[in-house]
This record gives structure tokens, sequence and C-alpha cells, in this order.
């Protein structure tokens, strides 16, 4: 996984509370392997009309954002289903960032398993930075990780992060094989576990 | 003497292999269940060349994109069909015993694995669907993960986890009758918001919990994400010892009174602390429906929809707006005026056998007003209503009955709502589009989906019910 430090770009305002996963990837994607492009059908239901034409009044179409790396929303952003297609949907469009007061806890931990920052800020700055850039759209905000701060205009915000999350997005860690190097200590948990617990094992089959 | 532990804790210990410095755990996964949607997940173990690591403790189920309508091998959209057969391949492949299209223990995950005594107290519940969070009624640890976890699960029967927040929700005294689990869960969403449960781990306890059977605990449990909780659970006890014993997979003899041993001592212990508490009087729950675009746009079925022109706060002002317009609502209209089109009774939160026994109860000589679609959440379950008469009641008011699967509440086997039309629906989205483009979703119980296919429009089911065995 590529490492995560600063991101520079534009930022789309999505001024909602609860944007679900079902609304960043309609359900009748879930069909598709990531070659086919599912950063094509990103938000497609608030993108697109049934025939296909464009939501005007939908920001990713705008012009000044239409190109950008960050998305900027309001609290509870990527709840509802677990669907990891939401994340490859916004990464795959080019989004490295969204920026919310809080998160669908699942949708959070799929974003830092594909290198997508969540940077979490107050619902007041949250609605500071969306009034911002909604009254100059062509602001490109830079995010920091190291330094967990948001440069938007002359304000600068700080954000919030899990540790974790921070340093595996910023190391680009591999969960499988830091899992591998405790490969003992696992063995060692089941063997005692099946020990412990008998009525764990399945009684079929 | 120990620090007292809620069961959130004890469940969390017992599963702990690493505790890393930076407060992360790599936990030990006791069941981990996979569906179509796992297709991902299996990609990356190919791409890898990795075997699954505990194949007995992984189990595959058809459910996500199975037909719930005529033979079920017949599926004309070659997608969908290829859907099914890669969870095939892909549990063949691995030596996962699967529940497939074919097999007469069939159902929806959230409903087989507590059907066929696979979830048991005590266990760590995996799979890659948000609603996992279901099986927590039995008191397990259960949660529901993405592609990426399911493949590190699959390939190391671990999960790497933070140690959640402990929320504790009680609600006590005693519902009125024609309340079920969903209007309790509904009530509490409605209470504490979409957002509500972040980062927590729930307990429900209460009285009003206890007097739950073990379905309507489940149901409780499945919407525990629908508040932001990461899971949900109520602690086991007589009732769920009675729920378990004799179920397929569950411990036989000596065994199962050995865990019934161990899955007694999982309660919170007296003095144990949360990290927040939050409380609800059982009595004051009325039956409750969505009218918006998020489960926390709940109300007591006699209310109104809001008017977003008396609401004071701009930014809830515009989230109003836009949930009334998306749904088709004049601002401030009764709810009981809001016809429906059509009805939908099925899914993991509300297709068990007391969820159709409670909307056959409605819908007992009388016609629905309004087309709809009852799918079982098993087909075990579906066997079972056949069995008591209840086709004959859904048939005879002149709804479908169909095979059972995820169908209508996600729509991705081809079952959905008509775009701009109205579903009353037992589900647990009413997100935009949820049930197809442009759909509109109203959530209710069964027994309230009932009424309003009767009714022609969002009803009150208690005077529905007056005379009638419940």
């Amino acid at each position: 996984m590529d490492k995560v430090t600063t991101i520079t770009g534009a930022a789309c305002p999505i001024d909602q509370s609860n944007v679900n996963t079902d609304q960043i990837l309609p359900a009748r994607y879930l069909k598709w392997t990531r070659a086919k492009g599912i950063g094509k059908v990103l938000f497609n239901d608030l993108r697109f009309d049934a025939e296909g034409r464009e939501k005007l009044d939908f920001p990713l179409n705008n012009p000044a954002w239409r190109n950008a790396k960050i998305v900027v929303a309001a609290r509870n952003f990527g709840c509802g289903s677990s669907r990891e297609s939401a994340v490859y949907a916004l990464y795959d469009y080019g989004i490295r960032c969204v920026i919310a007061p809080s998160f669908g806890d699942i949708f959070s931990g799929n974003a830092v398993q594909n290198g997508l920052l969540t940077a979490i800020v107050s619902d007041d700055e949250a609605a500071e930075i969306l009034a911002t850039l909604q009254r100059t759209p062509e602001l490109s905000l830079t995010v920091d990780l190291e330094q967990q701060t948001i440069v938007c205009g002359n304000r600068t915000y700080n954000f919030a992060i899990d540790p974790v999350r921070r340093a595996r997005l910023l190391n680009g860690w591999d969960d499988v094989a830091l899992t591998n190097s405790y490969r003992a200590r696992i063995a060692a948990f089941k063997a005692r576990d099946q020990a412990d617990r008998p009525w764990v094992t399945p009684s079929l089959d | 003497m120990s620090e007292p532990r809620t069961i959130i804790d004890k469940l969390w210990d017992a599963h702990e292999i690493v505790r890393r410095d930076d407060g992360e755990s790599l936990l030990w996964v006791d069941r981990h269940y996979v569906h179509e949607g796992s297709f991902q997940a299996f990609n990356t173990l190919a791409k890898r060349g990795a075997t699954v690591a505990e194949p007995d403790l992984t189990f595959g189920m058809a459910d996500h994109y199975v037909p719930t309508r005529g033979a079920r091998r017949a599926i004309a959209n070659p997608e969908i069909a290829n859907m099914v057969r890669q969870v095939e391949d892909n549990t063949a492949k691995h030596g996962i015993k699967l529940f497939g299209l074919d097999d007469p223990r069939q159902g929806i995950v959230h409903v087989v694995g507590p059907e066929q005594g696979l979830t048991l107290p005590g266990l760590l519940v995996v799979c890659g669907d948000s609603h996992t969070s279901s099986h927590g009624a039995l008191g397990a640890y259960a949660f529901g993960i993405g592609a990426s976890e399911v493949a590190h699960v699959l390939m190391t029967q671990t999960i790497w986890q933070a140690r959640p927040k402990r929320m504790r929700i009680t609600v006590d005294g005693t519902a009125a009758p024609g309340i079920s689990g969903k209007d309790i869960i509904l009530a509490i969403i409605a209470r504490i918001g979409a957002a509500g449960a972040t980062g927590c781990a729930l307990e429900f306890s209460g009285s009003a919990i206890r007097a739950l059977s073990i379905e309507g605990r489940l149901t409780l449990c499945n919407m525990s994400i629908e508040a932001g909780g990461r899971c949900g659970m109520v602690a086991p006890d007589a009732a769920t010892f009675a729920y378990i014993k004799g179920r397929p997979y569950a411990p036989q003899g000596a065994t199962f009174d050995a865990a019934v041993d161990e899955w007694s001592r999982l309660a919170t212990d007296q003095g144990a602390t949360f990290d927040a508490e939050v409380s609800l009087d059982a009595k004051a729950i009325a039956p409750i429906v969505t009218w918006g675009t998020s489960p926390e746009d709940a109300l007591p079925i006699d209310a109104s929809v809001p008017d977003p022109a008396r609401e004071a706060n701009a930014d809830r002002a515009k989230y109003l707006r836009e949930a009334l317009d998306y749904m088709g609502i004049a601002p401030g209209k009764k709810l009981t005026e809001i016809a429906v089109d059509r009805v939908f009774i099925g899914s993991c939160t509300n297709a068990r056998i007391e969820d159709l026994r409670a909307a056959a109860a409605v819908f007992s000589g009388r016609t629905s007003r309004v087309p709809g679609l009852v799918s079982a959440g098993s087909t075990p379950v579906k066997r079972q209503a056949e069995e008591e008469g209840l086709d004959r009641i859904f048939r005879d008011a002149g709804l479908e009955w169909g095979e059972s699967g995820c169908s209508m509440c996600v729509g991705i086997n081809g079952d959905l709502v008509a775009p701009g039309e109205r579903c009353a629906s037992t589900t647990n989205r009413n997100f935009r589009g949820r049930q197809g483009p442009s759909a509109r979703t109203h959530l209710m119980s069964p027994a309230m989906v009932a009424a309003a296919a009767v009714s022609g429009h969002l009803a009150d089911v208690r005077p529905l019910l007056a005379g009638r065995k419940i």
C-alpha cells in the first residue's frame, strides 16, 4: 500500500450528514471487480439521473470539484453497509482524504486498509470548511497527516485520527505481514483455547 | 476478587491473543461467515496464493443474490448467476461448508447462523456484512467487516481491533401488546441518532430486553449498526440456552452442559462500569415508523412528519426539507395519512418465524390493498411457516410468498421497489435508493407492515389486533 503523508488538491464539499455507503456506491455495482473501473460509478445515483445525465446540483459535477482529491462532509460519513467497494470507488475516482466530524466505524476501517485518510474535525469546523469551499470553490486544501493539520485558505485546522490508523497510513503497513509475525502466539492461543473451550468446535461435519 | 467486568470486556478478553503497545489487539475469530459478496476477499487469497487458515470455523451462505421467485437455479441475469457460482466455487476450493442454493438449510446468514446452532454465546463472530451485529443476541461478540478484513480472517483466523467504548442501553418496564423488538430498536435509534453509538460496543439490558424472545433480540442487535454501534449484545440467559439446545451444530450432552456453565458467567458483573449509559421506558414506546432517509428519522405512528419551516436550526431545516422531498411527503403530514404502494416482509432484521406469525396475525381474514412480497429469512423458516399455514394467510391476503434471501432489502437479486414507489418494509435501511433507484422506504415491524398493507396507508396496528391472539 502507498504511504500517505500530505494531500493537496481541490476539495469537494458534500454538505450532508449520514452519507451512507449505499449513496457512495449503489448496491447494484457490488458485482463489479475493481478492474472494471469502479471510480466511474462513485456517488452514481447522486451524480447522474436515470438517463445517465449529470445532475448539475451535485457538487462533484461542478467543474471546480470534478478532479477533487478531498471530500468534505457533515457527520457520520460512510455509515451503513460494510461494502469496501465504497472505499474503492472513492479512491479510484481520485479521492485520497475525506474530512468529516464522524465516520461509520466499518468505513473508516476499510479506508485505512486502502490508503484513504479519514480526518475528523468538529461539527463547527466541518461547517466552516464547507462554507469556505462553497464561497471559494477553486481553493486547494492541504491535509498533512504527520502534523494532523488541514490548511484551508488562511485557516489551519487540526484534525483527529486514531493513532494506529495514522501510523498505518504513514507507513503503508500490510496487516497480514504484521499478523504473520505473531504466528507462534496465535498457534499457542489456539491450542490453549481448544482445550479450554471445547464447545466452540462445531459439532456437525 | 477481580475487577467487575462488563460482558463486552469478558468477551474481548477471552479472544485477545496479542495487545500491542499502541492499543490494537489481535483477536481470535470463532466463526467466520462468508457469502456471495466475499468474492473480493477470495480474489485477494488467489492473488497471494494463500489458503484458508481454519476452513472448519468458516461457513458459506448464498443469500444476497439468490432469487426469491421462480426456479432457484434459473437465474436469468448472468452477472447475478455468476455471483452465486463464485461463492460455490470459492467455498468448494477451500473446503468450506456452504449452505447453498440447493441446501434445505439455506437462508440469510444472520438467520441461518443462530438457527443451525453455529452462533453461540461467548463466540467472536465476523462476516463481511454490517448486520453481523445480529448474532450478539445470543451473547456473542459479533461485528461486520470489510473485504480486506475478510481476506485477513480467511488467511489467519484473527482480526486486529481497537478496544471499543462500552455503552449500556437499558430498557425497563413492560412493553404494550403489539410492541416488538423492532419498535424498541427504532425508538433507541431515534433517541441517540444514527451516529449515537459510533465507536461503541452496545449491551442491551433491562426487563423489557429480557422479556424479548431470541427472535426479538436478534432484531434488536441487528440494527445496532444503524445507531453506529460496532456490535450489540444481550447477555445469554435461560431463554438463550433453551433456544440453542438441540440445534444441529450446537454442543451436545455434557459439552453443552459445561458450555451453559460458562455462558452463565458472561453477564455483566454487578458494579461494572460503562463509558456511556442510556435508558428508555418500555411503557412509553408506541409502534414506530420511519418517515425519512435515515433510520434515525423515526417517530411514533400517531405523530406527524416534521415541518422544516418550524425548525429553528438552518442545517436541520435543510436536512428535513431534503429528506421529505426525496420521500415525497408534504411537511407536517400525519404519518397515518401516508399511502403506501407496496409492502415487503423479509430480511435479516425481521423474517424469522415469530416475525411471520406477527404479520399473519394481522393479515388473517383480511386483504392487502397493495401488492407485496414475503420472503422468509431461511428455507427452514419458510417450511415451518407453511406447516403452520402462514403462507396461506399471506397468499389469501394477496401477497407473494417467495423463497428465502436478502431480496428486497437491498435489491441486488433483482427484487426492487420501482422508482418513486413507497414501500412499507420490515428491513433495516431507509436510505435513498436502498430498495431500488428513487425507491421510498418506511421501516417498521412486521405487524406494522401488515397494518399498512390492509389499510393502504401507514397505520397503527394496535386497533387491528383487538380480539386477536398475538
